[in-house]
């Protein structure tokens, strides 16, 4: 049985954990407001540009000379993971599902003897990948000064990718990233992106008649030549927004959790303090009536 | 009267600008490239230079490195990550653009794709200072 002090003094540091929590999300609930703008304003620079591509690699009819980055190396040996997560921790399950989701695809890409190479975009899906698949990852990077990330953090990522590409060290690429659907949950989700997934829409079915009248100035593929590698950039971008805003959405919601939870050992506790004092109470009184008794 | 049509802006972080307009000029890869309402579906893309956006009210100039455009059903899409309203120009940074354009321009390995891609950079960059 611990002592009142001990109860008191219990109760006065899950306390204070409390207002931390509290106050973390208080932030992140502001920080997450900002993000979920910047995701949904980029939305439509990314979907528009894949719609141009769409439409254009409609157009391409001989795949032999159509650029690489849309049919890809014609080999399957090697492939490039691009994991995305968060540089700080303390956001629930947020890391740790796309970790998860990562560990499953890179498992099942050695056990059909794939090359495998990895490229991990903030320090915690480092920390967490290192100890099992670390022989794999070929290059780090992280974000963590950078306050806001503009496109051309993103850019950055994708110029490192192209050149690798361009060098022939692998034939698919993958990236990895939480898909921001609500402020509760958050979707982690694997994107090929070279080459392109040519995902067709039943839906687009009525355009696609009136897309075939589009003019190109210059040709298709000096166009797909120019296009296809900023694609790549806008993709890693539409992922690092969407991952940003799911960091700050899943912090928010675990933070509240933690919120509740200290909020009720705090109730918890204080039973136990007030029962133990009354306890003592009773102990002490029964003392001096019996006292007094056999007097 | 001359007949308006859509135009929107967009950059990976925003929609830039959205508006109506009757005549847009905008820097095409093979040269400059006037657009009216009823133009044929065209998807092109940009080299650096201006695009000038003119409607009953106002004109409007954007600089921009690069840029994919497609119109289709009188509407004007630019999607483009470098896009800037002259007026947010200042005289610093377009002489920071400027002398970063031509030292890349006078570099050795500068092939001649780029040299003409950058030569339209230059020649924008002087008409805005």
């Amino acid at each position: 049985m611990p002592s009142l002090d001990d109860l008191k003094k219990r109760i006065k540091s899950v306390k204070s954990t409390q207002k931390i929590t509290k106050a973390m999300k208080m932030v992140a609930a502001a920080k997450l407001k900002k993000a979920q703008e910047d995701a949904e304003k980029g939305r439509p620079y990314s979907d528009k540009m894949h719609n141009i591509i769409l439409n254009l690699t409609k157009t391409v009819r001989d795949p032999i000379s159509a650029p690489k980055l849309l049919v890809g190396t014609g080999e399957n040996k090697t492939y490039l993971c691009v994991v995305m997560t968060a540089d700080r921790g303390l956001c629930g399950g947020f890391n740790s599902n796309i970790c998860k989701l990562a560990k499953k695809f890179f498992k099942k890409f050695l056990s059909e003897k794939k090359n495998l190479k990895i490229i991990t975009v903030g320090t915690k899906g480092h920390d967490q990948l290192k100890n099992e698949y670390g022989k794999y990852i070929i290059e780090k990077k992280n974000f963590k000064n950078i306050k806001k990330i503009s496109f051309k953090d993103a850019n950055e990522v994708g110029t490192l990718i192209l050149s690798k590409f361009k060098s022939g060290e692998f034939d698919k690429c993958y990236i990895f990233f939480n898909n921001f659907k609500n402020v509760i949950t958050q979707i982690p989700q694997i994107q090929q992106i070279i080459p392109i997934e040519q995902k067709e829409e039943l839906s687009t079915e009525k355009e696609n008649s009136i897309n075939n009248q589009y003019e190109y100035e210059p040709d298709e593929d000096e166009i797909l030549d120019d296009l296809l590698p900023k694609n790549i950039s806008t993709q890693i971008f539409k992922a690092l927004l969407e991952n940003a805003a799911s960091e700050q959405g899943s912090r928010m919601t675990a933070m509240d959790n933690a919120t509740r939870n200290a909020g009720d050992l705090v109730e918890k506790l204080t039973i136990t303090y007030n029962r133990s004092r009354q306890a003592s109470i009773t102990k002490e009184l029964i003392e001096i009536i019996s006292g007094a008794e056999s007097l | 009267m001359k007949e308006n049509f859509n135009i929107e802006i967009i950059s990976p972080s925003k929609i830039i600008f959205k508006d109506t307009a009757n005549h847009v000029s905008i820097p095409s890869y093979e040269g400059m490239m006037g657009v009216l309402k009823g133009h044929i579906p065209i998807i092109t893309f940009l080299r650096p230079g201006i695009v000038e956006i003119n409607n009953e009210k106002k004109t409007e100039t954007f600089f921009l490195d690069e840029g994919i455009v497609e119109f289709s059903n009188d509407t004007l899409l630019i999607l483009s990550s470098s896009v800037k309203n002259i007026k947010d120009f200042t005289k610093k940074e377009i002489n920071e653009q400027l002398n970063l354009a031509e030292k890349s321009f006078n570099e050795e390995k500068c092939s001649d794709k780029e040299k003409y891609i950058l030569s339209y950079k230059i020649e924008g960059l002087k008409n805005l200072s």
